[in-house]
């Protein structure tokens, strides 16, 4: 509890979760360098207007986007990290935990909401690259553990917003075992008969790809996200040549057979909402008969 | 004999004693009290090493060039094996190995990670870094497995799935996923022993098992020692600081509860004493092969997801303290 309850005395005012998208007045695209205002990205679904950038979002800005206006409860939020290793590299986990909460206004690199999209309940478990890089450890397995209990006792489909580097090393193997531990209950979730929707975004790698992210029922994908299990680093040190352009992108991916779709953010709700149709339905014909025998 | 840097001394006992022994051939001296002398000292200073290894002396030995690897352990185990090749889509892994051996009567998959014994079958096995169709085959085989009902024995030792560009191309992560996700639902029992290096996703790709043991000079973790000094020291020196931070002994694994078991190797490790090792590895299969088959499919398959989903640790905030963070998530 040591790193919570020093900075507990640093939060005093209370200021919305800050999002990925730095609050200056002007942004610069990574891409096309076009100079676009806060107003601009916002009006756009943090595109770029020019060249149609994903720009990198919070997972509240997912939720804002995706359920009905806006509107949804955040599950679980009371689940934080413990340094249970005692994990000290150039700083201690407890210090980056407690200047990542600082940073960022999250307690974790995951939450999870409960909401309605286009009147259809779903329940969505969603990164935040800048707590940690969007690192996996306990919490984030817990958060998913109890997501998909949520969505059983609810009878409501699951859905995952990957975003986030892979494990976070500080929980050692504490942070591989969330693979398997997601994935457990992953199986749970299909023995109900719930769909579960992965969508892979900017960036996605290592156990995170390796585990849920990638036993979706149905894969989705942000354009020219970065997706793999190996980071392209690791990848050019091993090979010792240079990658092909467009490798382990969204749409390489999807050449390679690995994602259903590619779903640009403006027209994500609507592919979720035609989605949730789908399975919704199904569920509803086989617990009802359309045509009940006349005696 | 190979010896690791802080083996330094038994080198030294080891070189001296063969130099005895020269003596002794040479004829007219009777070297044996000297002899015997020697090898008790070897013995006392072998227990002594072994007796406080650092977890970076352990990352050590589990690389050791001469310990014996997973089709080693077959051979000494099962009276009959028959490897079987392929994952049926692309191609045939060098990196896995695996088949239905006879395990004193007992049909069973035994499967594993395979590294080389020299410099061209190092090059040939890829170093135990499997590419996507070695899980894909260990996956094809753990299904057959299940088919007809044989137990799924795994053996673990890589330092990590491949990081190449075709292995990106053919879905590593996808592959390691989809076992992950089949290994928890099999109706068989599964045991996985990790032998060696158990390394990351590489290693979890064919080590979810009602059982999972390490042997007593393993390790196991998110990432090996260099990688994460390389990544967190931004440097390669601090491997021993990382080996020990990311506590990833037998020891350390079973004391989080994150394994079941610690096999015992012989002093000096696995790799002084191999034929001894396999008897003790084939005892504690057996043993729990019989436990497992007590229990039906069901309970061994709801035990498994129940024991990786308790997995974690984590903290809940008493709700006062929570509510000045979160009064903004639900409002918007
Ligand atoms: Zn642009």
């Amino acid at each position: 509890m040591g790193w919570f309850k020093r900075l507990k005395e640093g939060i005093t005012t209370n200021t919305k979760n800050k999002k990925e998208v730095p609050d200056g007045l002007w942004n610069i695209c990574p891409k096309c360098k076009t100079t676009l205002s806060v107003k601009q990205l916002e009006e756009n679904f943090f595109k770029c207007t020019n060249c149609n950038y994903h720009f990198r979002i919070g997972s509240h800005d997912y939720y804002d986007l995706i359920f009905d206006n806006s509107k949804y409860t955040e599950l679980f939020a009371d689940i934080i990290s413990v340094d249970i290793l005692h994990f000290v590299d150039m700083k201690s986990y407890s210090d980056r935990l407690e200047e990542s909460v600082k940073k960022t206004n999250l307690l974790d690199s995951m939450t999870v909401a409960y909401g309605k999209v286009d009147k259809k309940p779903l329940v969505i478990a969603a990164m935040d690259f800048n707590f940690i890089g969007g690192s996996m450890g306990s919490v984030m397995g817990e958060k998913i553990a109890r997501g998909v209990d949520y969505a059983i006792e609810q009878k409501c489909p699951f859905m995952i917003i990957s975003k986030s580097g892979g494990a976070r090393m500080m929980e050692s193997a504490f942070s591989l075992m969330q693979m398997a531990k997601t994935t457990a209950k992953l199986t749970q979730l299909s023995t109900a008969g719930l769909p579960y929707f992965s969508l892979m975004t900017d960036p996605t790698t290592g156990g995170v790809t390796a585990s849920f992210a990638m036993i979706g029922d149905v894969h989705l994908a942000e354009p020219e996200a970065l997706i793999g299990f190996a980071g392209p680093r690791v990848i050019r040190e091993t090979i010792k040549k240079d990658l092909p352009e467009g490798f382990q992108t969204a749409e390489f991916l999807l050449e390679k057979g690995f994602i259903d779709l590619i779903v640009d953010r403006q027209s994500l709700k609507a592919t979720l909402s035609d989605l949730l149709n789908y399975f919704v339905q199904k569920e509803t014909t086989t617990q009802h008969p359309v045509a009940e025998p006349s005696t | 004999m190979v010896f690791l840097d802080f083996e330094k001394p038994l080198e030294t006992l080891f070189e001296q004693l063969e130099k005895i022994k020269q003596v002794g051939e040479q004829g007219d001296l009777d070297v044996t009290p000297m002899v015997k002398e020697l090898e008790n000292k070897i013995a006392i200073t072998r227990k002594e090493i072994y007796a406080n290894l650092s977890g970076w002396q352990k990352v050590q030995l589990s690389r050791h060039p001469e310990r014996p690897y997973t089709l080693y352990y077959i051979s000494q185990m099962c009276k009959r094996f028959n490897e079987l090749h392929g994952d049926r889509h692309f191609g045939d892994d060098k990196a896995i190995v695996g088949g239905l051996a006879n395990l004193d009567g007992q049909t069973v998959m035994i499967l594993g990670h395979q590294k080389g014994t020299n410099t061209k079958m190092r090059q040939y096995r890829n170093f135990g870094m499997a590419n996507p169709e070695g899980y894909r085959k260990a996956l094809r085989l753990m299904k057959l497995a299940e088919k007809f009902g044989f137990p799924v024995i795994t053996l673990i030792d890589t330092p990590g799935a491949f990081p190449g560009l075709e292995a990106e191309e053919r879905g590593q992560a996808e592959a390691i996923a989809r076992n992950i996700y089949e290994m928890m639902v099999l109706k068989v029992p599964v045991i996985c022993v990790v032998i060696g290096e158990g390394a990351s996703g590489g290693a979890i790709g064919i080590g979810v098992g009602d059982r999972v043991f390490m042997l007593e000079n393993t390790w196991y973790s998110v990432i090996s020692p260099e990688s994460c000094s390389s990544i967190l020291w931004h440097s390669w020196e601090h491997k021993e600081t990382a080996a020990e931070a990311l506590k990833l002994t037998a020891e350390d694994m079973f004391g989080f509860g994150l394994v079941d078991g610690i096999i015992k190797e012989p002093v000096g490790g696995a790799h002084t004493a191999p034929e001894e090792m396999a008897k003790i590895l084939k005892k504690q299969l057996k043993k729990e092969l019989a436990e497992l088959s007590e229990l039906s499919a069901e309970e061994r398959v709801q035990q498994r997801i129940l024991k990786f989903s308790s997995m974690g640790r984590f903290e809940q905030l008493p709700d006062s303290k929570l509510a000045k963070l979160t009064a903004t998530a639900d409002k918007k």
